[in-house]
């Protein structure tokens, strides 16, 4: 097993050029939670020149909708969505400063591009052992579109939440380099 | 198909729909926060063979997962699923005090406020959530006698995104079939949270086959079908050459791509071999109770 990096958000370019895929990443601080529909409303705003609720300079997108947090609690359960039907969105975000993004399974060729010539990462986390990761996080606020329920976006605060990369700075893809 | 000693012609026996909406919430929110027994003997099973760390580290993380769920009440995936209900009905019940439909669809809302599940359905144009997790998708099967079974199952989107229908050439025969299934686990590779457990429908219909299939993921994790023997070789032989693909637990590579593969068979049109494959994460949940 590799030795396992610490990283803290928000992350620049310099933190994630030393990342290569395999590396096994305790990630902590802030990150923001964007799934379908919310990417979709991302994707148009930034087509339209429009603000975004969020800045995306150096920021990290974790692709997840956690269950409600029981009373008394600060989060639900909490882990990946599948990362792929965000792809067509991506590279957009990229363009515009978004430094990271944790989700699970493959990107596609142009998403993998995208992070090479942006000098970002692409980050898996565990799916499906949400009750688990919960604990790796220690705040959650919604901060826009409440309308879209488990879909709104919300600012998670991660405590060692644990990642593998999947896509580097350099190009490669796990996955693609598996096959 | 139904638990308890099936009765032909007997009295008419009343369960309340109320009875029904509260036996409904119980299993969703059990179903969620409790990894089925067999599913937890299975992945213990698949860590004793895995070798790579990566492997061995990602069913570890289910294992421990499990155990989290179930002792602090917490969904076992945020993905807590479309609620799916198998209810196989007694002719001789006789639904009391509103309409079956109806109450199924109240437990499932019940379920998903009071247990803290997530609400993950919506209108399939807008995208608007309806809030309250419904309507639940239900299959309904009338039996003889005065029992009620109901089955729930929350099914989650990742997994169910990369299942596959088809109608192949009718003569394709056991290894058109294995090669349809296949494919689907290659194309589906590390995106429905492997290790899956394969259920697999063939005849039938268009409609009918991916309802067996889902069925066949009903069964406990590695019991063959017992009806055909033909049919349980298939299964053991599509089992050992998904394991060969090499994609692993979490797709980060392993001997474990699969738990298991369930097939459940109807008879066809004479022109059709339908194909249905229901791919079922590792999060394989489901509960049923009997009223």
């Amino acid at each position: 097993m590799k030795k396992i990096i610490q990283l803290r958000t928000p992350l620049s370019k310099e933190a994630v050029s030393v990342l290569r895929v395999g590396d096994r990443v305790l990630l902590s601080g802030d990150v923001y939670t964007a799934r379908d529909v919310a990417h979709k409303r991302l994707f148009e705003a930034l087509k339209k020149g429009g603000p975004l609720p969020i800045s995306l300079e150096n920021q990290v997108i974790f692709y997840a909708a956690p269950t409600p947090a029981k009373p008394g609690e600060k989060i639900g359960s909490v882990g990946p969505t599948t990362s792929s039907r965000m792809d067509r969105y991506t590279p957009l975000l990229l363009q515009h400063g978004l430094r990271g993004m944790i989700g699970k399974g493959r990107r596609s060729a142009e998403v993998a591009e995208a992070i090479r010539r942006f000098s970002a990462v692409y980050f898996g986390a565990p799916g499906g052992v949400a009750a688990l990761l919960s604990k790796c996080v220690a705040e959650a606020a919604v901060i826009a579109w409440p309308e879209l329920g488990p879909e709104a976006v919300m600012r998670l605060t991660l405590e060692n939440f644990p990642l593998i990369v999947l896509n580097d700075s350099e190009g490669r893809d796990f996955f693609a380099e598996q096959r | 198909m139904g638990k308890g000693k099936a009765r032909t012609d007997g009295p008419v026996r009343e369960i309340s729909c109320r009875a029904v909406a509260d036996t409904v919430s119980r299993l969703f929110i059990e179903a969620n926060t409790e990894l089925p027994e067999d599913v937890i003997g299975a992945v213990r099973s698949a860590l004793e063979r895995e070798e790579s760390p990566s492997a061995r580290q990602a069913l570890g993380e289910v294992l421990e997962n499990a155990g989290i769920a179930r002792k602090e009440k917490l969904p076992l995936c945020q993905d807590t699923g479309l609620a799916i209900v198998f209810a196989e009905l007694g002719q001789d019940v006789h639904i009391t005090g509103g309409d079956f439909n109806s109450c199924i669809q109240d437990g499932v809302k019940k379920a998903y406020a009071a247990g803290c599940l997530r609400k993950s359905v919506c209108d399939p144009l807008s995208r608007e959530n309806t809030g309250d997790n419904t309507p639940a998708v239900i299959h309904v099967e009338i039996v003889p006698g005065d029992r009620l079974r109901l089955i729930a199952m929350p099914k989650g989107g990742g997994a169910e995104n990369m299942s596959a229908v088809g109608m192949i050439l009718a003569t394709s025969g056991p290894e058109g079939i294995r090669k349809f299934v296949i494919d689907a686990v290659v194309k589906a590779g590390p995106n429905p949270c492997p290790p899956v457990i394969i259920g697999v429908g063939i005849g039938g219909s268009i409609d009918l086959a991916p309802i067996l299939a889902k069925r066949a993921l009903l069964r406990r994790v590695g019991e063959v079908n017992s009806l055909d023997t033909r049919i349980a070789e298939l299964e053991s032989e599509i089992l050992i050459a998904v394991n060969k693909l090499g994609i692993g637990p979490q797709g980060l590579g392993g001997k474990t791509t699969a738990l298991a593969v369930h097939i459940e068979a109807a008879p066809c049109h004479i022109a059709s071999l339908p194909v249905a494959v229901s791919i079922q994460c590792h999060s394989a949940r489901h509960r049923e109770a009997t009223i």
